[in-house]
């Protein structure tokens, strides 16, 4: 990950730590789930000809961006067994079966959701509470431990809270970085960045601990800290997420989301 | 060549209570419905149901049929909880084997190939291993020495499928983009039996689609039914997709109230009716 992709390029102006009144107009019209679409495109940046799996809506817009923008060469699904272009053209075919070869091989980035990830990136989405009898029964771990053993797993989560960035997850359904280290299964374990509605984040803390990346303008650390239930690393200046281009924000607003369901999704 | 027709009721009288239980599809997608409801309508219990899951998962737990459920999900894909799912683990009522997608297509094509295990780089790391205990790993026995998960066989009693098109012998054909696992399911059964949108004469199967698309051989099918409409109210494509309205009834009605109204008429053919007489409720 190059230092571009969280520092902001142009129209950043300043850390959260030191300037969090900047006024300039382009910041004051981007909304909140357009920086978040942003930040999830980002994950795709550098990918090459890999897929991109985006599960839920706002890590579906990022990766269209992407595609249309600096990542040309991913590959995209129609949601069910077709590889797929940006306009729909079918180029492949991917069946369940040859989608769980693409992660084993490697060839593949999925942004997942997490019901809960603790500060290594374990991530569950099984099941609240214990699992012999969980209180709140979800999803069942899918494929989440092929997945974090295999391609790079990213997350989103749209609700930053301390109800999911946990000290310790009920059920490791994706494996983090101090459980792939004990198990010895690191050798294709990446988990790049984790995004929420409040910022970016990577494991870029001490022994692979979560560290707070870039804050979406509008955010401060303090925000960040009080909705994480566990202690994130923080850099002595934060940089803000960065701004996106007038194309980028054209697309987004035109051709990717046209109804505008990226602020129901996250909104502010 | 063997004639291997048969009605719902007829496969499942071939079935037992206790007996492992394989069924195709995936989430709420192709999902042999038909066989599942006339399951529903029979006194078999005591079920280990293996199953990349969804409604059929759904209804048999709220039936009460499920002793076991060795399954990586189950979920109607469109709503992303099963209720009945849901419910039932949340009151302890059967058993669960929790497995990773990718292990759970290994542990298949292990049955299929008559092999104990296989290995997998899946599991190690994560809760999976803590909650099967009974899991063990293998090395490598190459340079590499990775350390990888010996996923046994899910060997199963009886698989259920449902595809688009199929002939008497046994022979069934998938017309949608995906086949899911169901040819697996089959070679990992002892018997399988195939529900089908349409019986055809075998001529009519290469007209339909090309080679490929003839999924499952009748070498690993012991029964044939036809079920229009018998995945529904999950997906069958192309003949028909998700029934939405329909399956959003499903997730909010109180399973005595749905089963009443749906599941106690008799059946298949009732059950259609209902189904119909319900969507023309809603006009």
């Amino acid at each position: 990950m190059s230092a571009s992709e969280t520092a902001g390029t142009a129209g950043t102006s300043g850390t959260a730590g030191t300037a969090g009144t900047g006024t300039d107009v382009s910041r004051a019209d981007v909304s909140r789930a357009e920086y978040c679409v942003l930040a999830c495109a980002e994950a795709w940046r550098g990918n090459g000809e890999v897929l991109a799996s985006p599960m839920g809506l706002i890590p579906s817009f990022g990766a269209r961006l992407a595609k249309r923008t600096f990542s040309p060469d991913l590959l995209m699904t129609d949601g069910e067994a077709l590889l797929v272009g940006l306009d729909g053209e079918t180029e492949g075919w991917l069946p369940y079966r040859r989608h769980l070869t693409m992660v084993t091989g490697g060839r593949r980035h999925v942004m997942m959701g997490a019901s809960q990830i603790d500060r290594f990136g374990n991530q569950n989405i099984s099941c609240i509470g214990d699992w012999a009898r969980p209180s709140r029964q979800l999803l069942g771990v899918r494929g989440a431990p092929v997945n974090t053993l295999n391609n790079p797993v990213s997350y989103w989560i749209p609700r930053h809270s301390t109800r999911v960035f946990v000290e310790r997850v009920d059920m490791v359904s994706g494996v983090g970085y101090d459980r792939a280290a004990a198990a010895g299964v690191t050798r294709f374990h990446r988990l790049p960045r984790v995004v929420s509605d409040l910022g970016v984040f990577d494991f870029a803390g001490p022994d692979h601990s979560m560290r707070l990346a870039s804050l979406h303008p509008g955010v401060t650390v303090e925000q960040v800290r009080e909705a994480t239930g566990f202690a994130l690393a923080v850099p002595g200046e934060v940089p803000y997420t960065r701004e996106p281009t007038a194309e980028e924000l054209r697309l987004i607003r035109e051709v990717i989301d046209p109804k505008g369901l990226r602020d129901r999704e996250v909104r502010g | 060549m063997t004639d291997k027709t048969m009605t719902p009721d007829e496969v499942v009288g071939q079935l037992r209570s206790g007996m492992t239980l394989g069924i195709g599809g995936w989430g709420a997608r192709r999902k042999p419905m038909a066989l599942v409801r006339a399951l529903l309508r029979s006194e078999i219990t005591d079920l280990t149901v293996v199953s990349y899951g969804g409604p059929d998962v759904g209804v048999l737990a709220a039936a009460g049929r499920i002793r076991r459920l060795v399954a990586p999900f189950v979920t109607l894909d469109s709503i992303p909880l099963e209720p009945h799912f849901r419910a039932a683990r949340e009151s302890g009522a059967f058993a669960l084997t929790e497995y990773d997608e990718a292990m759970f297509m290994w542990g298949l094509h292990a049955a299929a190939n008559r092999l104990p295990f296989l290995p997998v780089r899946a599991g190690l790391g994560s809760d999976v291993m803590r909650i099967n205990p009974e899991l063990r790993t293998v090395t490598s026995p190459y340079a590499d020495g990775e350390e990888l998960v010996a996923v046994p066989a899910l060997r199963m009693d009886a698989a259920l499928v449902h595809l688009n098109r199929a002939d008497r012998l046994g022979n069934a054909q998938y017309l949608g983009p995906d086949p899911y696992f169901d040819d697996l399911f089959c070679e990992a059964a002892d018997a399988a039996y195939v529900s089908c949108e349409q019986l055809v004469e075998t001529a009519e199967l290469s007209k339909a689609g090309p080679p490929q698309s003839l999924l499952v051989s009748r070498h690993s099918v012991t029964g044939v039914v036809e079920t229009p409409n018998g995945a529904h109210f999950t997906s069958c494509a192309p003949d028909y997709g998700r029934d939405e309205a329909f399956q959003k009834l499903y997730a909010a009605t109180p399973w005595p109230e749905f089963s009443a109204r749906f599941l106690s008429g008799g059946g298949e053919h009732a059950y259609q009716s209902a189904v119909r007489a319900w969507h023309e409720e809603q006009r």
